[in-house]
């Protein structure tokens, strides 16, 4: 039963660290709205899904690269990238911003029940993935190779391969940049006011909504970084992948202490380990019973997540 | 904001008791003669581009309005978010399916087995679940949900993907026949069932449970200090939710006569839960009202047929947005707390 986490123990560290980091950005927009909003953001699971959509279409029809092509190599690599990156990111911003605007600010002006702008939420979600369902004819879309996946080292066993490589260090730069403009910046500090108390926040002169489609924005660009990460490591999109991916990111979440952006760090990474562990043990089909076991029982003895939740000073 | 409900409560209270009987009464005549209400010529527009009228009304219509009042307890009475209310359903579907073809016993005689198993995994759940605080409620629920679906998919006894054929339907009651064509006899089964639930809820309400649930949904510390058993109450709320999502499982199983992991998605849950907050969370009328719309739009609009989800997403954005309480919302009185509550 064991044999297989043991053998290749070193390999699926690597694959789980970097599924890891793909979670800790979805994550990042979940915890980002939960800590000022106090709300889980249904749709950024569609938000993610919009954001693959992005690096998909820079590949294929911006850069003309299709499934048969030979691999992008130097300058060119690098810009393919870097374009797809921005290209997810924004796209996924847009959605979130989007987002934001149809299915909250109003439901939020009135000062409604959260109930409901849980279902609005779920209406715009429902919306977004079925019209990507219609717009690729409900078929899955691979994503042409743009980064070769060679092997560059081996280390106790494990191959390092390319787009893993890439996926941990530019996640975690990211995630570094995110969390400085947090702690640093003028708005980072007016997003963390406004998460800690909304109505001191806007005595000070905090412009509450502006915070609040920020705190979507910078929500949307970790999100949409994830999808790049997503399409570079698994090759294929579809408009379903959301969910699954997203339920995931939240658990994270949840895992670390919502609403606190080092929590959903440590959260996601965890997640990510878990998972491929617990597929490699018992097999792929009851890897996702056993994060919701897992995500219980941490709930029972630390309700506010492994890391907790009300860490002031990181939270936003 | 004009609000139905209390205009039609003080209609109703300005009535004597036997004008209240027999408006019941007529209700209820009506109600039990709707599979008809699609053979008059010009009614047949009722009948959707797929289904007939009739099969349409006994599911999704009836089965969602049953589990929308279950589903009310839970989210309505006492505010418990719960995303895996599919779950129950899913245990009472497949306590029926596994009871049916390896067991002589009848519908009839497992529907009490579908409701104890769906409260007892109510139960298990709840015991740690109903410890944490609203969100985390919410994505344990959800949680489960899947478990009970992905368990469902894997295991032989259920069948894996390939669900279970050849569940049995009901043996007669009275002389009437339930046969797989034959949807009158399971609409009258199934609105018995909301009749009984309705009345339990009406007495719940206005009894000790009733009022700890209300003081639990509108504060929780208050309620605690104020002598409320919280993690009692709320498991109850909890069970009893359950034990409603499992009768309706149960009498799915037996009329669909065929039940898969695929009928117990996570979209379920969402639709029962937009069904009460789109009709109007906690007030009895409002889940009704709200069910049969939801349950009835997509299968009307399926002329459009590829869109029709995402109109049906568009719908419940915009009416959430244009009346955020629902159609027919909660008591005034209920709901005034609610808001200084918050």
């Amino acid at each position: 039963m064991f044999e297989v986490l043991i053998d290749q123990f070193w390999s699926l560290t690597i694959a789980g660290i970097a599924l890891g980091f793909i979670y800790v950005l979805i994550s990042l927009g979940y915890t980002m709205v939960y800590g000022v909003l106090r709300m889980i953001n249904f749709a950024n699971s569609e938000i993610f899904m919009w954001g693959t959509f992005g690096t998909v279409i820079t590949n294929r029809d911006i850069f003309h690269y299709t499934q048969t092509s030979e691999p992008a190599k130097g300058w060119k690599l690098a810009l393919v990238l870097i374009s797809a990156l921005l290209m997810s990111m924004f796209v996924a911003a847009l959605t979130a911003v989007f987002v934001e605007f149809v299915a909250y600010r109003r439901l939020r002006m009135k000062g409604t029940n959260r109930l409901a702008t849980l279902i609005s939420a779920i209406g715009i979600s429902i919306a977004l993935a079925e019209l990507m369902r219609l717009l690729t004819d409900s078929r899955p879309v691979g994503s042409p190779r743009v980064l070769e996946k060679m092997i560059l080292t081996e280390v106790w066993g494990a191959n390092i391969r390319l787009d893993t490589v890439v996926t941990i260090i530019a996640a975690a730069i990211i995630y570094i940049l995110l969390e400085r403009f947090i702690q640093l910046s003028r708005m980072g500090k007016a997003i963390r006011a406004v998460s800690q108390n909304e109505d001191s926040a806007k005595l000070m002169g905090v412009n509450l909504n502006r915070v609040i489609t920020v705190t979507f924005l910078v929500g949307g660009l970790a999100t949409g970084a994830a999808g790049f990460f997503y399409i570079t490591v698994f090759e294929y999109t579809k408009f379903n992948i959301g969910f699954t991916m997203g339920l995931a990111a939240f658990t994270a979440a949840v895992l670390g202490g919502i609403g606190n952006i080092r929590g959903a760090f440590l959260g996601g990474l965890s997640l990510g380990l878990l998972e491929v562990y617990a597929s490699a043990v018992l097999g792929t089909q009851w890897k996702a019973v056993t994060v919701f076991i897992v995500l219980v029982l941490v709930l029972l003895f630390k309700p506010n997540g492994l890391f907790g939740e009300a860490v002031q000073q990181t939270r936003a | 904001m004009f609000n139905i409900r209390d205009k039609g409560a003080s209609v109703w209270e300005s009535w004597s008791p036997p004008a209240r009987s027999s408006f019941v009464l007529i209700v209820i005549t009506l109600v039990a003669l709707l599979p008809y209400a699609g053979n008059f010529g010009p009614t047949s527009f009722l009948d959707t581009p797929i289904s007939s009228y009739q099969a349409v009304l006994v599911y999704p219509i009836a089965l969602f309005v049953l589990m929308g009042l279950g589903l009310n307890i839970v989210v309505g009475k006492s505010g418990l978010l719960d995303l895996g209310y599919v779950a129950f359903f899913a245990i009472g579907a497949y306590t029926m399916g596994i009871m049916g073809t390896m067991t002589s016993l009848n519908t009839w005689q497992i529907l009490p087995f579908g409701i104890f198993f769906a409260m007892l995994s109510g139960l298990l759940l709840g015991l740690p679940a109903l410890r944490l605080r609203g969100d985390y409620l919410a994505i344990v629920t959800l949680g489960f949900g899947e478990i009970i679906r992905i368990v469902a998919l894997n295991l032989s006894v259920t069948g894996g993907p390939n669900g279970i054929v050849g569940v049995p339907t009901p043996p007669a009651v009275l002389g009437q026949k339930f046969e797989l064509d034959d949807h009158a006899g399971y609409f009258w089964v199934i609105f018995i069932m909301i009749l009984l639930v309705i009345w339990m809820i009406r007495r719940f309400t206005i009894r000790r449970p009733g009022r700890a649930w209300e003081a639990i949904r509108q504060d929780e510390d208050v309620a605690a200090l104020m002598g409320v058993n919280l993690l009692v109450y709320k498991l109850w709320s909890f069970t009893i939710g359950a034990a409603v999502g499992g009768a309706g499982g149960v009498i799915y199983a037996s009329k669909t006569m065929f039940i898969a992991p695929d009928m117990f998605t996570f979209n379920t849950s969402i639709l029962v839960l937009a069904c009460i907050v789109f009709g109007g969370l906690g007030n009895i009328w409002g889940v009704i009202v709200g069910a049969s719309i939801l349950a009835y739009l997509p299968e009307r609009i399926r002329f459009i047929s590829n869109a029709r989800q995402l109109v049906f997403g568009l719908v419940l954005l915009v009416i959430m947005n244009v009346r955020p309480d629902g159609l027919l919302p909660r008591k005034k009185r209920e709901k005034i707390r609610e808001k200084q509550a918050i």
